[in-house]
């Protein structure tokens, strides 16, 4: 068996950081514009002031944290799924990974970015961090805000080192396969990585426990980012089914986003030959399954308010219904349930296209159910007196526009300087077993304990 | 420093050299094995496969609970503020923050015994081959104080190479 004549995977994988289309430098060139008039935007707030956006009493939150919601909610994507196939060892899983922990890490950073913008004075951003300032005055641990700045750094060094780790073998490949100036990036980002037996056993062993820590804190980020809501005492946000509810709708979202992008990167980077349709496949019956979760736990959720029949609650369980939101909220449910269960159910519909127009519906449908958390329970409290009404302003929209064009240029930057499939897992992958017997492993494992 | 080494292009002719290297009387400490995918199913591969990086990131587990305990408990009751009939130090708004900090410290500990025992970042070591990062896999001796050029072809199909 000769493995080292033609190596098509290698080269397939690295080709990209290799070589440039046109295409590139124009993709580049629009999303980053975009993401300037982001920028602008955000300037253009920071020089007028948080008048300038649409939130005002009583809706003090608005697109800013819909999309801070959001966005973490697309942050489960990677990591989490990618530590659960990893643990469960699914040998699908090998060009799923990466391209799901990219998106975690730039998820979680785009989100992370909401808050602050949303501060109004956002060089201030710092007070939330425990530090012992020149007051004593320390963060007050019981705010649920403080909460998110614990959970959201854990889950984002977290995810960055469980992207980063794998990556150094990888590096270590480039390095050997290119020359010039590229060799010494990629040789310093390799750390001197030789493919010892001894690095592989620590690398694979911290990537086992850091897959079992990194699944308890995904779930913690998202439960602690519905605290958010459930501790306060506004209709229809105090609720105990809200952490499970949240957790649910974030790893449906961060389903589909994965599908969105490992269908472009398939495309574009003509990576035929490694994602197949039966990625596509298993993926699109994950969705359906966190579909029907995620109906059940919105089913379950209105059930409750309903039967409650709570005055307060129920003049926002209406305004969704039938009342001024409720385009929005079936639209939620069109796009959330009724599409991903007909389309989904069949496996004759659940081809790439199918399943990618599918979740690009998800997206849509799971930014309005954020929106319809927080927006309607805000502009209808306890008290009349205190109902309003929240429309976005063009700053709030141009942010949010440009934060969806930051994700796909982070995206692709990505792409054209790592391999945006793992080449030694895919390796892995692709390994012949030797026929050894249970009695024969074990003496051969056995050997280098008993030798000195 | 001078080296011994041999490039093979399949797992099973690189855990004959192996076996050929230990038949010449070379120490399993001193063979060398290097590829660019981890070989779990062969022999050769388990070398150095006892490590303490589960002790050390439950080690880096208990040290981030300890802070996270410390920092809420010490700064709650240095600042005293009554919040929501909540008792200054609130157990269970404190617990979300020493798990979080549990859970940041065995990530940490990982990572930080990874580097340390992996012994990263370093500079690449003279006995490499950038063949490795073509599928070959290299086995191979450093500073060997016997000819082993024939423990090595003898292995199959392979080039055997020196240093120094």
């Amino acid at each position: 068996m000769n493995r080292t004549r033609n190596n098509p995977l290698a080269d397939d994988l690295v080709r990209p950081l290799l070589h440039t289309s046109v295409w590139f430098y124009g993709g580049v060139l629009v999303l980053a514009s975009i993401v300037a008039c982001g920028a602008a935007a955000w300037a253009y707030q920071l020089w007028y002031g948080m008048g300038v956006a649409g939130v005002n009493w009583p809706v003090f939150w608005g697109f800013y944290e819909t999309n801070f919601v959001f966005w973490i909610g697309i942050s489960h994507a990677g990591t989490l799924i990618s530590a659960i196939l990893r643990l469960v060892n699914a040998r699908w899983r090998r060009p799923v990974t990466r391209c799901a922990e990219v998106i975690t890490a730039f998820a979680l950073m785009i989100g992370a970015i909401f808050p602050i913008v949303h501060l109004g004075k956002p060089w201030l951003f710092f007070w939330v961090a425990p530090y012992p300032s020149s007051r004593e005055l320390w963060p007050n641990f019981r705010s649920p805000l403080v909460w998110d700045f614990f959970a959201i750094n854990t889950y984002l060094i977290g995810s960055l080192l469980f992207l980063i780790l794998p990556m150094i073998p990888d590096f270590a490949l480039i390095r050997d396969r290119t020359t010039g100036r590229r060799q010494r990036i990629y040789g310093a980002l390799a750390l001197g990585w030789q493919g010892t037996t001894t690095q592989w056993h620590r690398l694979e062993a911290a990537m086992q426990i850091m897959a079992v820590a990194i699944i308890p804190v995904a779930v913690s980020v998202h439960t602690i980012v519905s605290f958010d809501f459930s501790m306060a005492h506004v209709p229809m946000w105090h609720s105990t089914i809200f952490g499970p509810y949240f957790v649910a709708g974030a790893i449906f979202s961060g389903i589909a986003a994965l599908i969105i992008a490992m269908a472009a990167l398939r495309r574009m980077l003509k990576l035929h030959a490694y994602l197949h349709p039966l990625h596509f496949d298993n993926l699109a019956k994950l969705l359906l399954l966190m579909s029907l979760l995620w109906g059940y736990f919105v089913f379950s959720e209105r059930l409750t308010v309903w039967y409650g029949n709570v005055p307060t609650e129920m003049a926002v369980f209406w305004s969704t219904q039938r009342g001024a939101f409720a385009p929005f909220y079936w639209t939620m449910v069109v796009c959330n349930f009724v599409i991903p269960v007909s389309i989904l159910s069949f496996r004759r519909l659940r081809t790439i296209p199918g399943v990618v127009l599918v979740s690009c519906g998800v997206v849509v449908g799971m930014w309005l159910e954020r929106f319809l958390i927080i927006v309607p329970g805000l502009s209808t409290k306890q008290l009349p007196y205190s109902w309003g009404h929240y429309a976005p302003r063009p700053a709030e929209v141009v942010i949010m526009v440009a934060t969806f064009a930051a994700m796909a240029l982070l995206y692709m930057l990505f792409s054209k300087f790592v391999p945006i499939i793992s080449i030694w897992e895919m390796k892995v992958g692709n390994q012949p077993h030797p026929a050894v017997s249970a009695d024969e492993d074990e003496e051969r494992q056995g050997l280098w304990r008993a030798r000195p | 420093m001078t080296a011994i080494y041999g490039l093979y292009d399949n797992p099973e002719t690189a855990q004959r050299a192996v076996d050929g290297l230990r038949a010449a009387g070379v120490a399993d400490a001193d063979i060398q094995v290097m590829s660019s995918e981890p070989f779990e199913e062969y022999e050769f591969s388990h070398k150095d496969s006892a490590t303490w990086i589960h002790w050390m990131a439950g080690l880096g587990g208990v040290v981030g609970l300890g802070s996270a305990y410390l920092l809420t408990t010490l700064t709650q009751q240095s600042w005293p503020i009554k919040t929501s009939g909540m008792p200054i130090v609130a157990p269970w708004p404190n617990l979300i923050v020493m798990f979080e900090m549990t859970m940041l410290g065995a990530i940490l500990a990982t990572v930080l015994t990874l580097f340390v025992s992996a012994r990263l970042p370093k500079r690449l070591p003279v006995l490499y081959d950038p063949e490795v990062s073509n599928g070959y896999i290299l086995v191979g001796v450093q500073g060997p104080d016997r000819n082993l050029t024939a423990a090595l072809e003898n292995a199959g199909e392979g080039r055997v190479k020196t240093i120094g």
